[in-house]
């Protein structure tokens, strides 16, 4: 009925655009060009009702993130509160020439990047191992394991940072009297910076294995059993099936998401960064990421410009990242790419 | 054979089982200590078992409850109205990147994917929050940045994408517009990924620390999280918060400080820890409800 309605207002706009005889002619491809015009707004008209349906998610996203995207001009300009965005006066590339003259610039990308590798790697493969190794005990037990290494994901990394402090406080924390149980000299954890990258990677395997443990459990459940009735038909046992099944079939999978992890080399994990480590100087140089680099100079170095400009490089080096491994898996397999 | 099947499953059972120990057992040290007496900890440090128990830690925080509920009431209000605004929005712009019939499909699928490969990053977010939309200190900070997730329209919009095109057809038929459509029969139809959305949402509020870190300052209006960052930060916070020791008016040598920071964080987070894992399988589902790919 609806459509039967938009028809006749569109046979009556064309109707009406009949008789107009005074007006000077136009050239025929302005003409064209306002025909264009009109088709396109009779078209808004007929899907108006779902226009205006997205459109406070549209303005959200245009004051929230368009927005923000020219303000990247900050990074190009001397910052100053009191002359606002476009006040302020543009320095060029004196911002990122000041940031890449000193050695920050390279602590933080190395950091960011090894770290995320690091976290990627170490992660993927113990889940990986663990959904296998799950998928051969009965679903009673593997449930009640799955709730337990689910637990910390519902923390936020403030609260995993009591948990490490408990453990890592100098003159209390439960792993410096252990160590002095043992006759062994404590530590000032928070102020020993070579220890750091491994308590991250722990910390983060901590939070995060259970979760992905349970991502390559779905998928394996999601094989066909098939395969395995055969398999077990011929005489395999459980690990010729998990090696020679399992793996390869979640082989994709996995490829896929590391490839995919690419894109997000340059956005490092905040609050793991920043609570873990308390915040402590004596670490930056082995936890400072690009993200903590950002936060510190804005909040607690007061340099905005600064912070501005490591923000757009993490930004358009981000971007680009993104855009080289979605690339890359469009290459391999367009369905698993993410546009 | 079947004996050799048998041992490799103890192996597993006994890999997961101290797994599961290892993952549980640094919470515990964390109620421990908040539970030990003060003069125990700076003797024998913090241990699994406490060599003298005390409720002191939860008794000086539970005589000035004002902090904590306060805090709890910032973090409730802003989980409910930020999850249930977000909900809504997300299903709305979802719903109308999933009909295929909508013109502008494909540019506001775009428009809104795009802000998930790029952003303008921190320091024009918070300029434009605190400069431009005078933010700053209102509990609208803490709603606004995180209200509608380009992530969650996708999954939203895998979901509707499912339902028949020939139902809003013949809605349309009888006579129905669009936002009736829309909300007398697709949210009612979506409920089951509405449900898993809203729990993620709101479980993303009630842990969020970031902008309340960057956006308040006033005391009245810290969330919990905040009240843990900022009682993590200095372990001299609570004693320092001068509203606190004031209220209480206490001596601040007796004041059991390694224990009620624990405290803190058992009374702030623990209510959590105990409610959410009930509601695990969303957490799971939310990530297949729908593909990411229309």
């Amino acid at each position: 009925m609806l459509n039967n309605v938009s028809r006749s207002v569109e046979t009556g706009t064309a109707h009406r655009s009949v008789p107009e005889p005074e007006r000077t002619p136009a050239p025929p491809g302005a003409r064209k060009r306002k025909s264009v015009i009109r088709r396109e707004l009779q078209h808004f008209r007929n899907n108006r009702e779902l226009f205006l349906l997205s459109l406070p998610g549209i303005l959200y996203k245009l004051i929230f993130a368009y927005i923000p995207m020219v303000g990247l001009i900050i990074a190009f300009k001397h910052y100053r509160y009191d002359l606002g965005i476009f006040g302020s006066e543009w320095v060029g590339l004196e911002n990122f020439r000041y940031l890449f003259s000193t050695d920050t610039a390279w602590r933080i990308t190395r950091n960011t990047v090894l770290y995320n590798a690091a976290y990627i790697v170490v992660t993927t493969v113990a889940a990986l191992l663990l959904a296998i190794f799950m998928n051969e005990i009965r679903a009673k037990w593997s449930k009640f394991y799955q709730t337990a290494l689910f637990l910390p994901h519902f923390l936020s990394w403030v609260l995993v940072g009591y948990v490490a402090y408990a453990f890592l406080n100098h003159s209390d924390g439960f792993i410096n009297r252990t160590l002095q149980m043992f006759g062994i000299d404590p530590v000032s954890w928070y102020q020993t910076a070579e220890a750091w990258p491994a308590i991250l990677i722990l910390v983060h395997l901590w939070k995060a294995v259970g979760f992905n443990t349970l991502i390559y459990f779905a998928g394996i459940i999601g094989i066909n059993s098939e395969y395995y009735e055969a398999a077990r038909i011929d005489g395999a046992t459980k690990w010729q099936m998990a090696a020679k099944i399992t793996v390869p079939l979640l082989a994709p999978l996995v490829i896929i998401l590391l490839i995919l992890s690419i894109g997000s080399m340059f956005r490092g994990d905040f609050g793991l960064h920043y609570f873990i480590p308390n915040n402590s100087g004596f670490l930056y140089g082995s936890t400072d990421i690009i993200d903590t680099y950002v936060y510190r100079a804005l909040r607690e170095i007061g340099n905005v410009s600064m912070s501005a400009a490591t923000g757009f490089y993490q930004s358009v080096v981000g971007f680009v990242l993104v855009l080289v491994a979605n690339g890359i898996v469009r290459k391999i397999n367009p369905d698993h790419s993410l546009w | 054979m079947p004996k050799k099947f048998e041992l490799s499953k103890m192996i597993i059972h006994l890999l997961f089982a101290l797994l599961s120990l290892a993952v549980v057992l640094p919470f515990l040290l964390v109620i421990a200590v908040s539970f030990t007496d003060e003069a125990s900890l700076t003797e024998n440090g913090y241990q699994f078992l406490p060599e003298s128990f005390s409720l002191e830690a939860y008794r000086y925080l539970l005589d000035a409850p004002d902090i904590l509920l306060r805090s709890y009431g910032v973090t409730v209000t802003v989980t409910v109205i930020g999850a249930l605004a977000g909900l809504l929005l997300t299903a709305m712009t979802a719903y109308v990147i999933s009909r295929p019939d909508y013109r502008y499909n494909r540019a506001t699928t775009f428009y809104v994917f795009f802000t998930m490969l790029f952003s303008g990053g921190l320091v024009p977010s918070y300029i434009l929050i605190t400069q431009y939309l005078h933010l700053k200190d209102s509990l609208l900070a803490l709603i606004l940045p995180v209200l509608l997730s380009p992530f969650n329209i996708m999954v939203m919009k895998g979901f509707m994408s499912k339902i028949p095109l020939e139902i809003v057809e013949s809605a349309k038929i009888d006579g129905a517009r669009e936002l009736r459509i829309f909300f007398g029969i697709i949210l009612p139809l979506s409920t089951p990924a509405l449900a898993t959305l809203g729990l993620l949402i709101s479980f993303t509020y009630w842990n969020e620390w970031f902008n309340a870190m960057l956006y308040i300052d006033d005391p009245n209006k810290v969330p919990l999280q905040l009240l843990l960052v900022r009682t993590l930060s200095s372990i001299e916070f609570i004693t320092s918060n001068s509203e606190f020791t004031q209220q209480l008016g206490i001596d601040l040598s007796s004041f059991p400080n390694n224990s009620a920071r624990m405290a803190i964080a058992v009374l702030a987070g623990g209510p959590m820890l105990v409610i959410f894992p009930f509601f695990q399988r969303f957490f799971v589902k939310g990530l297949t409800v729908g593909s990411l790919k229309g």
